[in-house]
């Protein structure tokens, strides 16, 4: 059989759109990672360590699943006031980012709370939203 | 005519290619054979504040600050020493936290070392009192207030000394907490010249702190004994 330029137009067209779709499911399946690294790792820590006694760890935090239902307002209307994690009591303000949407925050919670040995429940899109139809001001303040 | 265009293609792709194994060659060789730190600033403009020899080399204009534990500390403070400087507010949330927890990793480096000596410099006074740097130089685990300064004074003098070293501050009240500034780390020697300014978000950068220092530290030995003969 021979191929005539149409077939290789659409033979292209198939791997470009394959190509794609490849990106844009892993770019899915990244987005946690790569807002983590962009809103909270500078202070958190690339791994979730935490800065000493002035930023609480993620990595291994008791505070998580006990304050679960609080954590989607948390990321989106900041955090003030002491709080205690793994027994430090820590006092710094958490900037919320109201920028973020709800499945942004949906993907960076399941990131969290699934990476650095951590083992949360998965959050849900409806689950986040529901908890997100609740936020008040910045918690604590 | 293809085949020209790919010739030179494939010449020009084997030259960068070329270039990038052989620079970092070069440039790590470079490094490891640091022996001498270079003065930063303009020479030309600044002539010493003290009269003496004909020295225009920039240097630091004097200042007095107050630290954690309530001491004023003055260019004195770190005279016959070296010392590391950066610029942070307790409350920032964007560059601050990592930019500290590299300068912790200099600090931790070198802090059984008398002659290294580190200042941080709140650009938010109004807020950060003197509680507030003790209290977040406690928090980072530093518990010896001579070795490492949180110090404060009046905005117009932070924000000089943060041009003097080399780091853009500024209230901006787009950005989040208010101040825009570099996470800079300036080298100083004990004549009061800036012999470093790294990157305080690049941890390579810092790393190229971490060796500068002993290089400063001999070339302030190898002085010493000349002038001591």
């Amino acid at each position: 059989m021979k191929l005539g330029p149409l077939h290789w137009v659409r033979a292209a067209a198939v791997v470009v759109a394959v190509l794609l779709l490849a990106g844009c499911f892993t770019k899915r399946k990244d987005e946690g990672a790569r807002l983590y690294a962009q809103h909270c790792a500078n202070c958190h820590g690339q791994q979730g360590e935490g800065l000493r006694r002035l930023i609480p760890p993620l990595a291994g935090s008791d505070y998580l699943a006990p304050n679960r239902s609080r954590l989607p307002c948390q990321l989106r209307k900041g955090l003030a006031g002491e709080i205690t994690v793994n027994g430090v009591k820590y006092n710094q303000l958490m900037p919320g980012n109201e920028a973020l949407t709800d499945s942004e925050i949906t993907n960076l919670l399941n990131y969290i709370q699934n990476t650095w040995g951590n083992k949360g429940e998965v959050w849900t899109i409806r689950e986040v939203a529901d908890e997100l139809k609740y936020c008040g001001g910045p918690h604590g303040l | 005519m293809i085949s020209s265009v790919l010739r030179r293609a494939l010449s020009v792709s084997l030259l960068a290619l070329a270039s990038a194994v052989v620079l970092p060659a070069c440039s790590s060789k470079n490094a490891a054979e640091t022996t001498h730190l270079p003065y930063y600033g303009d020479r030309a403009m600044q002539p010493a504040p003290m009269a003496g020899p004909a020295d225009t080399i920039f240097t630091v204009p004097t200042f007095t600050l107050t630290n954690q534990a309530g001491q004023t500390i003055t260019n004195d403070t770190f005279k016959g020493k070296i010392y590391v400087t950066d610029f942070f507010f307790a409350t920032c949330p964007s560059i601050c936290p990592k930019m500290q927890s590299e300068l912790l990793r200099v600090y931790e480096k070198y802090k059984d070392d008398p002659r290294v000596l580190f200042l941080s410099h709140t650009i938010d006074p109004a807020h950060d009192t003197i509680p507030v740097l003790r209290d977040y130089a406690e928090r980072l685990g530093v518990k010896d207030a001579s070795r490492w300064h949180f110090a404060t004074a009046p905005h117009d003098t932070i924000f000089s000394l943060a041009r003097a070293y080399m780091t853009g501050a500024q209230k901006d009240s787009t950005v989040k907490g208010g101040y825009a500034h570099s996470g800079t780390f300036a080298l100083v020697d004990p004549q009061r010249h800036v012999r470093g300014v790294y990157d305080g978000m690049e941890p390579t950068q810092v790393n190229k702190l971490i060796q500068d220092i002993p290089v400063l530290l001999k070339e302030i030995e190898s002085q010493k004994q000349t002038a001591a003969r």
